[in-house]
């Protein structure tokens, strides 16, 4: 079975949060750079702040297109990591609650995060930037197989 | 409503206050430290005017400690209906607990030194929960009540009829008192002592030989502080030593058909229920010092959170199997809650070579076994602990690797149960087996709460 992505929208959310942050980052490097060693320190701080942005807008591509989920018959698969691979399986009889949060920028782009909590606190399955319909139908379906399939401690 | 103060009633569903005692036995030790407190400032005083000010100061705080026990008692009442356990209590903020007795993880009856004084005992149920209000107390109730309640909360908690007697335990084990004590006092920690016993020796020799005057001042000052460290550590380790000896004392624990009762205490004295299919692991460590003298722990995990860390119940209500006992002595008792589990694993369950690379250290424990019921993990370097799962228990599995790992194709396998202590970790399995553990786990774990053994 193929793992299912997360919106492409998410990609778009973080590049948006990665270009805001770069932008200040560059101010913030070229002016003082520039008022501390003139116009080459000015250039430099700009060339850093472009290095630096480079390298996280490749970090956040590959976070991005590591994430994955899979539902299967009993269980709910969640994969992440770009540098550390991470894979979570859950099984639906042991879900205990599903919690569906959207921050303000997940808002603007209609983006939410759905979560799944088990009685182990050290579980650690989270789907981000699911498309707010998505994540409800999502969330929906998995109470529902939680319910079906619930087991007690 | 009619309350009654006799507990018997509350079982067949009628309101009952707690035994009438209880606050003399909630209050004692705070109205002892509030005295004490005032009469030490009293003695302070000089003028007469002044000392009258205190003596009613302190009448009147150990009137309000007395009359909030006293309140608290008259506002708390509680009863079983059906197969849960109410209980009302708070005169400002009203607060109405109910505890489905199916849910019930365990049933403790625990007994202070100012309680047992009075023949008084308070029981104490644990559900699995978030809240630290989660745990339903009865503080307190007589000796015969609380058996009594227990045994009829146990029947509950089993589907059984509530007039069902407590079932009689068959003793299991009994730790040796010499040998808690020996194992209380055998910390690792000493060995951090030792070694600034060694810096402060080495700088005492070192120190006469200095021959400036403020180079010795400096010298013998960092002794100084050297060795007030070495007795705080020492004074420290040995309250903690007489905590654990006082905690554990006279451990007995028994098989009972309703689950396992654990004795222990020296000055508070505590009685636990464990029912049986309640245990989410078992987890047998062999702690560094111990180990030349082959001891070993054996401790329990449950669903429940600690509670609040002021009241230090998290430590006293670790669920223990045995605060230590032999190597032999503790594989035949995790057998006897394990039936099945290895409680040792050999090296056939060890993770490839190649993995002494990312653990050179702890590679020799790393081991990992499972069959269609238990899955049996081992790790750790100088604390070696094994842990046993219940693949009914498995609430998650997780798979991890780094770049090392991934470089060596390897990963770690970690299996999450409700017990919030211990993950069961297969560390450093080859990528290829771990994946398919993933699987092949997951099935027998889903097969498993089918079965329901």
């Amino acid at each position: 079975m193929q793992y299912r992505r997360p919106s492409p929208r998410l990609w778009l959310a973080r590049q948006t949060v990665l270009g805001l942050t770069s932008l200040v980052l560059l101010a913030i490097l070229g002016v003082s750079g520039g008022l501390l060693w003139g116009l080459p320190g000015g250039l430099g701080g700009i060339g850093a702040s472009l290095v630096l942005t480079a390298t996280s807008w490749f970090v956040e591509r590959g976070r991005y297109r590591s994430w994955g989920y899979l539902e299967r018959d009993a269980d709910l698969v969640v994969r992440r990591g770009l540098l550390f691979h991470r894979l979570t399986v859950v099984p639906f009889g042991r879900m205990q609650f599903v919690d569906v949060t959207a921050g303000p920028v997940d808002r603007l782009f209609d983006l939410a995060t759905v979560q799944l909590h088990t009685a182990a606190s050290a579980t650690d399955a989270r789907i981000p930037g699911l498309r707010s319909t998505d994540a409800a139908q999502l969330r929906d379906r998995l109470a529902t197989l939680g319910e079906a399939r619930a087991s007690g401690l | 409503m009619p309350l009654a103060s006799s507990q018997a009633p509350a079982l067949a569903g009628t309101w009952c206050r707690l035994h009438p005692l209880s606050p003399v036995a909630r209050t004692v030790i705070s109205l002892g430290v509030v005295v004490a407190a005032g009469l030490t400032s009293l003695s302070g005083q000089q003028s007469s005017s002044g000392q009258t000010v205190y003596m009613v100061a302190i009448a009147a705080a150990a009137v309000l400690v007395v009359a909030a026990a006293v309140v608290s008692w008259l506002v708390t009442r509680w009863r079983v209906v059906g197969d849960e356990l109410q209980i009302d209590t708070g005169l400002v903020y009203r607060q109405s607990l109910r505890f489905p007795l199916r849910r019930v993880q365990a049933v403790d009856v625990v007994a202070p030194l100012t309680a047992r004084i009075l023949g008084l005992a308070e029981v104490r149920v644990v559900s699995a929960g978030t809240g630290h209000r989660q745990h339903g107390r009865l503080a307190y109730l007589s000796n015969q009540d609380a058996a009594a309640v227990r045994a009829q909360l146990l029947a509950l908690a089993h589907g059984l009829a509530a007039e069902t007697p407590e079932p009689p335990a068959r003793p299991l084990f009994r730790v040796d008192n010499g040998r808690l004590i020996a194992a209380s006092l055998l910390r690792g920690a000493w060995l951090l002592v030792l070694v600034l016993v060694a810096v402060a020796a080495i700088l005492a020799a070192v120190d006469p030989a200095g021959a400036g005057g403020a180079v010795r001042q400096g010298g013998s000052d960092a002794a100084t502080s050297l060795i007030s460290a070495v007795v705080t550590g020492i004074v420290a380790l040995g309250l903690d030593a007489a905590r654990s000896v006082n905690g554990d004392f006279d451990f007995t624990i028994g098989q009972a058909p309703d689950g396992l009762r654990l004795h222990r205490g020296l000055l508070q004295k505590r009685h636990e229920t464990i029912p049986y299919g309640r245990i989410q692991a078992v987890r047998l460590i062999q702690p560094l010092l111990w180990r030349p003298f082959g001891w070993a722990r054996v401790e329990l995990d449950v669903a429940r959170q600690p509670e609040a860390r002021h009241q230090g119940e998290a430590r006293q209500l670790a669920h223990l199997l045995a605060p230590v006992a032999t190597l032999d002595q503790a594989r035949w008792l995790v057998a006897q809650v394990a039936p099945g589990a290895p409680a040792t694993l050999t090296r056939s369950g060890a993770p490839p070579r190649r993995a002494w690379f990312r653990a050179p250290l702890s590679y020799h424990y790393l081991s990992a076994w499972h069959d269609d019921r238990w899955l049996v993990t081992q790790t750790g370097r100088v604390r070696p602990a094994t842990v046993i799962v219940p693949l009914e228990k498995v609430q998650s599995i997780r798979l991890s690797s780094g770049p090392l790992l991934r470089a060596l194709h390897l990963a770690n396998l970690r299996i999450d149960t409700a017990g919030r202590r211990w993950v069961a970790a297969a560390l450093c399995r080859d990528a290829d087996e771990a994946t398919a553990l993933v699987g092949q786990l997951g099935d027998l774990a889903s097969r498993a709460r089918r079965i329901s053994w």
